[in-house]
């Protein structure tokens, strides 16, 4: 029901910026994630949006309302807390009438909203309840009810699986899809600091680094097209590997020397003035594959295979001690310790980085924008 | 840190029994004197002084003088004079265990045995008082003395009670001391909780200066105050026409001396609470009184009663400001100071001492026992998280 507009929104801790200058455009309806590593801003960005932290500089609009200087409850949001900041002493039923009886709305409207926030997440039955008679995943729902109940125009999640165990997580997880679902009109923004909760929850990601913004965009295009080698490394799990190599050839498509001798053909237009530059060339270890024709991307003998079943993971000793090449491979392949292995990639999937991290501007294939 | 925890279960056998044993003596060291009070507070005043509380539930033996009556109530049976009768006469009833006619001797001859008084008098007094006299000559002169070893049933009685409560004023100063009390509990509280959320969750310039004054003034002695305080009411009472020692002067004074360690305990509690809960009755547009008064002080009942605890011992066993800024009229006189004049008053009567010294107890004990988890909570408040 309401877009947001984020204009280089500033934050300052007395000499401190946490925030430098963050420009958003998050349409109406859109469930946007922001992910990054912690300390990223993160989860400052989402409260200055709550109005829970003053913006420093910068204009923040909400449905095109200036809101720089509003109260919280006055912005049409509504929060859950990571740790779910139930008011411990009221039943649930209080818990979600709380911010309504603040209001002063009437008797019955308010258990009309209550009884109906109640019954999308099944919690009907507990609403005599107090918080501390619940579990964790109660707990959580009943945060979410009392969101629900506000009727935002917009809905802020500050980690709310974090503190749920593994099988709860995905379940909750699940509800917030379905939630979302069911509310098309409500903007959503999540934070998180697990890129799982990011790819399958959001519309768009986006990705925070030390108080700025690396890249913006759907999940598949930060997987297949990541601006930057923070982006590329951060999301995908394992990482992506980062070799270091040199540009031989420029034009449409360009031809790069890895360090270690051998040569890949890259299908990525760089420009003339790129000739001979040092860049980091990047594949995601499920990319690559085992070398059954001529071409070989890398060899190296195997240093370490750690097998999870479904996939193994085999460390491959490429000649840069530390940093082995990893790779993402089907778990019935017969591979042993100390062999040697040839491995090879689909040249779509290789990525090129400049010296200051930069991805290449990349001609995006029809195939992979899907 | 479960090897550490395992190694002092492992040796906790003896450690724990020495805590038992420690703790039992300490209790017990604690409360018998609390027992003697109540127990002696009970007895008859006769018993008091003849056996400690520790013999009450045994009959107290003493020793007592008593003189039969005179020849006017002999008479003449089977060629001797006798008289009959009972010691006791109307009074309550005891055990006689023996009986003497000199006081050097008062314990000569075992009850119920015909004793020989010479020329062929005999006297027998029987355990349950009775006596016969005889003579085989007119009895002559006064009534014999007789001595007598008596055992009294324990008797229990509440007329102590009934006689410090409404004859020696100590009802009326039980009902000035609660007239300072109570106020002086809760309107420290109050002003307290308001500054306590104040310090702990508004953001407003030179906070940490007024929190710094406060801690200051924790160690300031009372004592110092007295002086000027008083000066300051004099004044005012001058001014306005009114007396200076008033109980409005007592609860402002009381006040005053406990608000520095109320803020400071209340504040560490209240801003030990979690972030999230405020921020979240802002979002849901709470104002920062209504997140005080819905949110934070039903939170801090524990830290409130802990306080209150403190306070009201703190105040009901004062003497000090209340010597100080309160008249010594009986209107007035608080119970710290009635106990005091009674002991100067009435420094023997320890049946009016202990009853007093219970009556004033009961309050104290009442309150500490009935909010007594929430004492140790308080006293954590801030320290420990979640207790």
């Amino acid at each position: 029901m309401a877009d947001l507009t984020l204009r280089q929104i500033k934050k300052a801790y007395g000499a401190i910026n946490i925030l430098h200058g963050i420009d958003l455009d998050i349409q109406s309806g859109e469930f946007v994630v922001f992910v990054g590593p912690s300390g990223c801003g993160k989860s400052t960005l989402l409260r200055t949006i709550a109005g829970l932290e003053e913006i420093t500089s910068g204009e923040l609009k909400i449905a095109g309302e200036l809101v720089n200087d509003v109260p919280p409850s006055k912005r049409g949001i509504a929060m859950v807390f990571q740790s779910y900041a139930l008011y411990p002493h009221m039943t649930v039923y209080d818990n979600m009438a709380f911010g309504m009886k603040i209001a002063r709305e009437n008797k019955a409207e308010i258990d009309r909203r209550v009884k109906q926030a109640a019954d999308i997440l099944q919690l009907t039955k507990y609403l005599d309840r107090l918080p501390k008679a619940m579990s964790g995943g109660q707990r959580q729902r009943v945060a979410i009810g009392r969101a629900i109940v506000r009727n935002p125009r917009v809905f802020l999640f500050d980690e709310p699986l974090s503190n749920l165990d593994a099988a709860l997580r995905v379940a909750t997880r699940i509800e917030i899809a379905k939630l979302k679902e069911s509310m098309p009109n409500t903007t959503m923004i999540y934070v998180t600091h697990d890129q799982v909760e990011a790819m399958t929850l959001a519309d768009r990601i986006v990705v925070l680094k030390d108080g700025r913004v690396e890249q913006v965009g759907t999940p598949m295009e930060l997987y297949h097209h990541p601006g930057n080698l923070f982006v590329a490394q951060f999301i995908g799990s394992p990482a992506m590997n980062i070799v270091p190599a040199t540009v031989e050839k420029t034009g449409a498509s360009t031809t790069i020397s890895i360090t270690g001798g051998r040569k890949a053909e890259v299908p990525v237009a760089t420009p003339a003035d790129a000739a001979g530059a040092a860049i980091s060339f990047g594949v995601r270890p499920e990319d690559l594959r085992i070398a059954t024709g001529d071409s070989v991307l890398f060899e190296g003998r195997i240093d370490y295979i750690e097998q999870l079943g479904e996939v193994q993971l085999v460390y491959l000793d490429i000649g840069r001690p530390d940093t082995p090449l990893v790779v993402k491979l089907p778990g019935n392949s017969e591979l042993k310790r100390d062999q040697l292995l040839k491995v090879d990639a689909d040249p779509a999937t290789l990525h090129i980085f400049n010296a200051k991290g930069r991805s290449f501007a990349r001609d995006h294939a029809p195939a992979l924008a899907a | 840190m479960a090897q550490a925890s395992g190694k002092s279960a492992g040796k906790s056998f003896f450690g724990k029994f020495g805590v038992h044993i420690a703790v039992l003596i300490f209790v017990v060291i604690w409360t018998i004197p609390t027992l003697g009070i109540l127990v002696s507070s009970l007895r008859d005043k006769d018993q008091i002084i003849a056996s400690g509380w520790w013999n009450s539930f045994s009959s107290s033996t003493q020793t007592e003088a008593g003189r039969l009556p005179g020849p006017e109530a002999q008479v003449e049976k089977d060629g001797r004079f006798v008289i009959e009768g009972n010691i006791f006469g109307d009074g309550p009833a005891r055990t006689i265990s023996a009986f003497g006619v000199r006081s050097a001797t008062p314990t000569q001859f075992q009850a119920g045995q015909a004793a020989d008084l010479g020329d062929g008098v005999t006297l027998q007094l029987n355990p349950d008082g009775t006596f016969v006299l005889s003579s085989p000559v007119a009895i002559e002169g006064r009534g014999q003395r007789v001595y007598y070893a008596s055992s009294a049933p324990p008797r229990f009685t509440t007329e102590n009670y009934e006689t410090v409560l409404f004859s020696e004023g100590i009802g009326r100063s039980f009902i000035n001391s609660l007239t300072v009390t109570v106020p002086a509990t809760i309107i420290p509280i109050m002003i307290a909780a308001f500054a306590a959320y104040a310090l702990a969750w508004m953001r407003f310039p030179g906070r940490a200066l007024i929190i710094a004054t406060i801690i200051g003034l924790l160690v300031v002695p009372l004592q110092m105050t007295l002086i000027p305080l008083l000066q300051l009411y004099n004044g005012v009472a001058l001014f306005f026409g009114v007396p200076s020692k008033t109980y409005l002067g007592i609860w402002l004074a009381h006040t005053g001396f406990g608000l520095p360690f109320a803020i400071y305990l209340l504040r560490s509690y209240m801003a030990g609470l979690p972030k999230e809960l405020m921020e979240s009755a802002r979002i849901d547009g709470a104002s920062d009184f209504e997140i005080f008064l819905k949110i934070v002080l039903p939170l801090s009942f524990p830290v409130l009663a802990s306080f209150a605890i403190f306070q009201f011992l703190w105040v009901w066993n004062d003497l000090l400001v209340a010597i100080v800024f309160l008249g010594s009229g009986s209107d007035q006189l608080v119970l710290t100071g009635k106990l005091n004049a009674l002991l100067g008053s009435r420094g023997g009567d320890w049946e009016i001492l202990t009853t007093s010294a219970f009556v004033t107890i009961i309050v104290p004990l009442i309150v500490f026992f009935s909010l007594q988890r929430y004492f140790v909570r308080g006293l954590l408040a801030g320290s420990v998280k979640g207790g």
